[in-house]
């Protein structure tokens, strides 16, 4: 407990104590605005932390019952140069075990905006996400004992460049994720650390865009703010005798986008045994700091 | 629980952070967006989500050629900040599209297009 109360306290220390000279828009291309998304990662560097995201994950496919707290967050250091940092605190229930709790690993990111084309409605990201071995609880709960580089790529489209015969699909946009796990460590404890190819994608549909840039269907708050969603993420091992063991989840659930802050809540839905059974929830609170904190720490430090 | 309570402390402190302001959204619109006018208006009015920079704010009004059909005197309202308004020249049936681009006080940007109809 009082390890997770420091870890968030160092987080929260971290996004509030950052000077920066300026501020730019999170999560826009031209007149489209992306939100955070809860599974896939996001495709724009940004000043933004998650406080908290709770996740009730389906029953795994051993039979444990997971809850997991994380805390994410996202700070610019230039307007095109991002850091990442995330973690999670896991409360397993093996099946016919006692309870285990603790840390899993620390993940940290660098990200650099590669594109941002207002008139189309798009978005790219590289990055290179790091999950940092022996920072969480390896024996008790699995976590790593060996560090993974994941180099990323995240991109979004907004589809407001569709013709004006086409009003209702215009309110569409798609973001993405692709990314490769290069752990640093071939096998532990006997058991292979393959390669995996990672690969996601979200469906947006955006009430804001159509009420406010399409069509005035009469759409009051709060559902003027509302987006509509379906995200699915999948990962594919591909040597070290762990091919074709695909996993993933598909998770359907809303966003809600205000001045400061979202909510987010999606069902979690695995795509075959090997990722559970059941089905899961997940739910965001998600701090836009850029908004927030406009003079300080909201904007990149270095403009 | 306890671990609960606290994950959602932090969160408070965030909420009682001193008030700021934010990237303006376009509230409504008259001329409302993508609606169908029987009578041309003579006049086009924004309101936002938040208070406007009057010096980085404008908005522009074209037809199916291009053609500027505002008076190009947009401004902020001096009385109400979240509202931008314009004159229009007598407008033709036909469809026109907005341009809009704003500053908040805080000198967030944010930019949006929509159009409307004049006629059947």
């Amino acid at each position: 407990m009082t390890r997770f109360l420091f870890r968030a306290a160092a987080l929260v220390g971290f996004a509030l104590t950052l000077p920066g000279p300026e501020a730019m828009a999170h999560g826009f291309a031209g007149e489209r605005f992306f939100p955070a998304t809860l599974l896939t990662d996001d495709p724009f560097v940004a000043d933004e932390m998650s406080l908290p995201t709770l996740t009730r994950n389906p029953t795994g496919a051993d039979g444990a019952q997971e809850l997991d707290v994380e805390v994410d967050l996202a700070k610019r250091i230039t307007p095109r140069i991002g850091l990442t940092i995330r973690d999670q605190w896991q409360y397993v229930q093996p099946k016919d075990a006692s309870p285990v709790t603790g840390f899993n690993a620390l993940s940290t990111g660098v990200q650099y905006q590669l594109f941002v084309d207002g008139p189309r409605e798009a978005i790219g990201l590289v990055g290179l996400n790091t999950t940092w071995g022996h920072t969480g609880r390896v024996q008790a709960l699995g976590a790593p004992d060996f560090t993974t580089l994941t180099p990323t790529f995240d991109f979004g489209k907004g589809f407001g460049d569709l013709p004006d015969s086409l009003p209702y699909l215009r309110s569409f946009a798609v973001t993405g994720n692709l990314s490769v796990d290069f752990p640093t460590k071939v096998e532990s404890s006997g058991s292979p650390n393959p390669n995996t190819f990672n690969y996601g994608f979200a469906v947006e549909y955006s009430l804001e865009y159509l009420q406010h840039h399409v069509q005035d269907v009469g759409l009051g708050k709060p559902f003027d703010r509302m987006i509509p969603l379906v995200e699915v993420a999948l990962t594919t091992p591909f040597n070290r005798g762990q091919g074709s063991q695909t996993t993933g989840t598909v998770q359907p659930g809303l966003i809600w986008a205000g001045q400061h802050y979202q909510l987010g809540a999606e069902m979690i839905i695995p795509v075959n045994s090997l990722s559970g059974h059941g089905v899961g929830g997940i739910v965001q609170l998600h701090f836009f700091l850029d908004d927030l904190f406009p003079k300080s720490i909201g904007r990149p430090i270095f403009d | 629980m306890r671990l609960l309570s606290a994950s959602l402390l932090l969160p408070a402190l965030l909420f009682a952070a001193p008030a700021a302001r934010a990237h303006a959204f376009l509230d409504h619109a008259s001329p409302a967006v993508g609606s169908t006018l029987r009578q041309p208006p003579t006049a086009i009015s924004l309101w936002f989500t938040q208070e406007l920079e009057p010096a980085f704010s404008t908005v522009s009004i074209v037809d199916q050629g291009g053609q500027r059909v505002d008076g190009g005197d947009a401004q902020v309202d001096a009385r109400d900040q979240t509202l931008l308004h314009a004159s229009l020249k007598p407008l033709p049936p036909g469809t026109y599209k907005v341009m809009w681009r704003v500053v908040s006080i805080d000198t967030h940007t944010t930019e949006g297009t929509f159009t409307f109809r004049v006629g059947g």
